[in-house]
């Protein structure tokens, strides 16, 4: 790991500014991913931006319905707070489903949005990655991907975003609350926060240098029954394959999202449309476009069946 | 015909394969890592007090030093094993204000002020944790290099389960999570022991928790 200082911020507003001040820092809250990657060198921060301290681990009820999740909220205290569990099933289910509970016990909520991609590629130094040094090409194209992108990708990386929780979020249309140097606040709806690859795939979302994440907000209830569904290599503690989050109502109707399958949670709502018609239909047009290899083209057919399987449970509920 | 393009497509899966593994292909210099600019040229010292199975402890720390290599190089608690050093194996499972992390992927100086718990704080050999003595009954391990982690993940997933927080195989997230196999092997996910000792593992978290799964 390379060399740092380090500090401990007072307020967000002065973090952020000392982030814009540091030419090389970071924030760290859980340091779950950021460690990690700091011991592989992938990450070489030159100064950590500690917000520990920061009183953003509330969860609080917003006037008009919905919550308000401080960004330090850790993995396990979103999933078992007994409103997320009552009201926003999919997210506790997606939560839950990610990582072990030590990790959970310590990711925060805007750490888990900032989860840098798992593609080897990026994880092997020894080999080129756009992500992890632009221009440097892309190793995943034509090597072994069957864990990488099937839409959405560029011809600079077709890495895919880790997190269940993204795709909850992106499933209730979460806004990400901000603050930047200046002071200035903005929230920035979930669909726009992370980004596509394109030919900056070094960036994962549109935050801004210095920009701190201070909450999560989730819209009123959607009512509904919650599913989160995640396809993987063990029946434990490992990264999607491919997940499916879905909200339906009795009519029929409802959300659908995928993770594992893009570099950001994937959701189109004229796909949802189609919901009344199967979930061929829906995945159909949520995947139309896909342009899969060889290695992960079984990933279309799996999230079909998974929302397929998902629709049954919904009628076996209603009956 | 056929034969011969099986045989170069299984050619190629390998090929592919071998990829991934370190040291298989040319390394192109600017491939290695980004620079940021230079950091400091020195180590950076920094304070931190922790308190340790009780005992508290004021330290100054190159600010690189995880939460791990502050028990067993700093403070000689040896019992907290270093496996992966990446949050994947849970060797280094502790308890960090009552609640179970990799003690890994957490710097030291992150923690001023914290409460920890190691294997070494559960229980000593003679007046061992009913979680060790449960382990040492059930011939929970083999080589043993896990069982420090396991032991304080076990600790800590009955009281998850006490707490009422669900995981995910809790078939309901409304009611409260109840005792199984099932919760338990889940719940356990996170500690990986390469001798195979799980079945044992889950017998004796079972025997702690009197028998209910």
């Amino acid at each position: 790991m390379r060399v740092f200082t380090y500090e401990r911020a007072a307020s967000p507003a002065e973090a952020a500014a000392a982030a814009q001040r540091t030419p090389g820092a970071r924030f760290i809250a859980g340091g779950t991913n950021l460690l990690d990657l700091m011991k592989l060198e992938i990450e070489t921060p030159t100064h950590l931006i500690d917000v520990n301290g920061l009183a953003l681990d509330k969860i609080e009820a917003l006037p008009g319905g919905g919550l308000r999740i401080g960004a330090l909220v850790r993995n396990t205290d979103l999933a078992a707070d007994q409103r997320v569990r009552h009201d926003y099933g999919v997210l506790s289910r997606a939560l839950l489903a990610g990582a072990s509970a030590q990790l959970r016990n310590k990711a925060t909520t805007a750490g888990n949005l900032l989860q840098r991609t798992r593609c080897a590629y990026f994880y092997d130094t020894n080999q080129p990655c756009n992500k992890r040094m632009p221009g440097s090409g892309c190793s995943a194209i034509g090597g072994f991907s069957r864990q990488h992108a099937v839409i959405g990708a560029s011809e600079a990386c077709i890495a895919t975003h880790p997190s269940d929780m993204a795709v909850a979020m992106r499933l209730l249309d979460a806004g990400v609350e901000t603050v930047r140097a200046g002071g200035a606040t903005r929230v920035i709806p979930i669909a726009d926060f992370h980004r596509l690859p394109g030919d900056t795939p070094h960036l994962d979302t549109v935050l801004a240098p210095g920009e701190l994440i201070t909450a999560v907000t989730l819209p009123p209830p959607l009512g509904g029954t919650h599913f989160y569904r995640k396809v993987r290599d063990r029946a434990s503690y490992a990264f999607a394959l491919v997940s499916v989050a879905a909200v339906i109502r009795p009519d029929g109707s409802g959300r659908v999202a995928l993770g594992g399958v893009a570099h950001k949670p994937w959701r189109a709502e004229a796909a949802e449309a189609r919901l009344p018609s199967g979930a061929k239909a829906v995945i159909g047009q949520l995947l139309a476009g896909a342009q899969p290899t060889e290695e992960n083209a079984f990933t279309i057919t799996l999230a079909e069946r998974t929302l397929a399987a998902i629709l049954a449970d919904q009628e076996r509920i209603k009956r | 015909m056929n034969d011969s393009s099986d045989i170069n497509k299984s050619r190629r899966e390998i090929l592919k394969a071998g990829a991934l593994s370190a040291g298989a292909a040319a390394v192109p210099a600017l491939a290695a890592t980004p620079a940021h600019g230079a950091g400091p040229a020195a180590p950076v010292l920094g304070k931190v007090s922790i308190t340790v199975n009780g005992a508290r402890h004021q330290l100054e720390l190159d600010t690189r030093t995880t939460l791990l290599d502050v028990l067993r190089e700093h403070l000689h608690l040896t019992g907290t094993k270093k496996g992966c050093d990446h949050g994947q194996c849970g060797a280094c499972t502790i308890m960090l204000d009552g609640r179970r992390i990799n003690s890994c992927l957490t710097l030291a100086v992150m923690h001023d002020g914290a409460a920890i718990t190691t294997i070494e704080g559960l229980g000593t050999p003679r007046t061992l944790h009913p979680m060790q003595a449960a382990f040492i009954s059930h011939d929970s391990y083999q080589c043993g290099y896990c069982t420090p982690g396991q032991i304080c993940s076990a600790v800590a997933v009955l009281d998850e389960i006490k707490q009422g927080i669900p995981s995910h195989v809790s078939p309901s997230l409304t009611e409260r999570p109840l005792l199984s196999v099932e919760e338990i092997r889940e719940r356990m996910s996170g500690n990986l022991c390469r001798c195979g000792a799980y079945s044992n593992i889950v017998d004796a978290i079972v025997d702690v928790a009197g028998g209910a799964a």
